[in-house]
């Protein structure tokens, strides 16, 4: 039986990890290198790692991240950030991802996820959903450009589209939970989950080991954390833990 | 001494993750410039993600379909990989038409409907008595298809996701995985440093 992950998310800007609410007012919360040494240790089942650079300097150090980290990582490595066309993704993955992370760009021009999927594999192409409750409260909308832009596209007809065009896995992030600590939006979980047939990743909002359960319950196949880890409130090991006993089939 | 292993380009990525895994297990691995070289290679390494049809179209654009036939046939340390697994078959439903390797015999198949695909994530394994390479623990898989009967003749791992299917086979000192050792952390690790040690032996 297939393992629920864990997975611990980096976010990097200019080669160092932060991590705020709502991906504003941007802690410092240490180096990429020796915190993803540590989460391997502890028993991540994966890492993400999302560069939120903003110039083409950043996204230079971030590539240097990426391989220093792959140098000494031997699980899961998947990379987003500023994937705009598909030599983008060949060059983190020369860099050292085994998957890339694409948001923004794949709801400007969909047919990038086919271009990717077709290079790289389907397993290698993982679609990155900001979403946010629409105003009427029917549903939910894509949120691009880091919050900048809230765009009347439907986020779980966007997922199904997304798995069709070539994603082989949909990271998805309630816009409205992200930095709250108040858990993962679980209709919106539920939701995608049974529209899709590729793996979900729950992320936004997890603060405690219940979020991580009910995500999991909800139908996702992942769980995405970032700052309980990097401030060291709890450990990947004793998450996984919990998870077990609570009947979740975890890697041992 | 560090094993020299000649490492066969695909033309599809997570190459990094491949080299670094085998540098931490005692290799010194390079990407194999010539056929010649990947038959007379003392270990060589078939990695592999992407689709098999694009994978076999970039292996005979290079002249690599005989050496890795012969290599393979004559029982040289050898290592594939997830889509090298698949390669080693007669072809995949992915690409129909398009002829594999042909090492041994069967057809790979894609996952029904009824679980999520890929199949993406940690699964446990278990070896078959007498595994010399292969041990039961969780390994980390990133695949669609598999192949769902072992080959006469070699040795497997096997998984459950929709039934069971083949994790890894092993003759020898050739040894194919679904799962991806370098990315399964020390269970990988461990298996990675095996298969080194048993190529420094030499071929069968």
């Amino acid at each position: 039986m297939l393992a629920a992950r864990i997975i611990p998310c980096l976010d990097v800007r200019d080669g160092r990890v932060v991590k705020g609410v709502r991906f504003h007012g941007l802690r410092d919360a240490g180096d990429p290198i020796a915190l993803a040494a540590e989460y391997e240790a502890q028993g991540a089942d994966e890492l993400i790692l999302l560069d939120v650079s903003a110039t083409p300097e950043g996204r230079r150090t971030a590539r240097e991240t990426v391989a220093a980290v792959r140098a000494q990582l031997s699980i899961p490595l998947c990379v987003g950030g500023g994937v705009r066309e598909a030599d983008d993704a060949q060059a983190l993955l020369v860099a050292g991802a085994d998957k890339v992370g694409i948001n923004t760009a794949a709801v400007r021009r969909p047919e990038l996820l086919t271009e990717i999927s077709e290079r790289f594999g389907r397993q290698c192409t993982v679609i990155a959903i900001d979403a946010a409750r629409n105003a009427a409260d029917t549903g939910w909308e894509v949120v691009i450009l880091s919050g900048k832009e809230r765009l009347e596209l439907d986020a779980v007809g966007w997922a199904c589209r997304a798995a069709e065009l070539g994603a082989g896995e949909i990271l998805l992030t309630s816009w409205d939970r992200d930095g709250t600590r108040i858990g993962y939006d679980l209709d919106l979980l539920r939701t995608v989950s049974a529209a899709v047939n590729v793996p979900v990743i729950a992320s936004g909002g997890a603060s405690t080991p219940e979020h991580l359960l009910a995500g999991l319950q909800a139908g996702a196949s992942a769980v995405l954390a970032a700052s309980i880890f990097h401030f060291g409130e709890t450990t990947v090991g004793s998450l996984r833990e919990y998870l077990a006993r609570h009947g979740v089939e975890v890697r041992r | 001494m560090e094993l020299d292993v000649v490492v066969v380009a695909t033309g599809t990525a997570n190459l990094a993750s491949v080299l670094a895994g085998l540098k931490r297990s005692g290799a010194r691995p390079r990407l194999a410039r010539s056929p010649a070289e990947v038959l007379t290679a003392p270990a060589a390494v078939l990695p592999g993600v992407g689709a098999l049809g694009t994978a076999m179209g970039k292996l005979v654009r290079d002249e690599m379909v005989p050496a890795l036939q012969e290599r393979i046939a004559a029982g040289l340390p050898t290592l594939a990989v997830c889509l090298g697994l698949q390669l080693l078959a007669e072809g995949s439903e992915e690409s129909p038409g398009v002829p594999g390797l042909g090492v041994f015999p069967g057809m790979v198949t894609r996952y029904p409907d009824s679980v999520r695909v890929p199949q993406m994530g940690w699964n446990k394994i278990q070896a078959d008595p007498g595994c010399q390479l292969l041990q039961a623990g969780y390994a980390y898989f990133a695949n669609s298809f598999r192949l769902e009967a072992a080959p006469p003749g070699w040795m497997a791992a096997w998984c459950d996701y929709a039934g069971p299917f083949v994790a890894a086979l092993e003759r020898g000192p050739v040894l194919a995985c679904q799962f991806h050792p370098e990315l399964s952390g020390d269970f990988g690790q461990a298996l990675l440093t095996r298969w080194v040690e048993r190529a420094r032996q030499g071929g069968e």
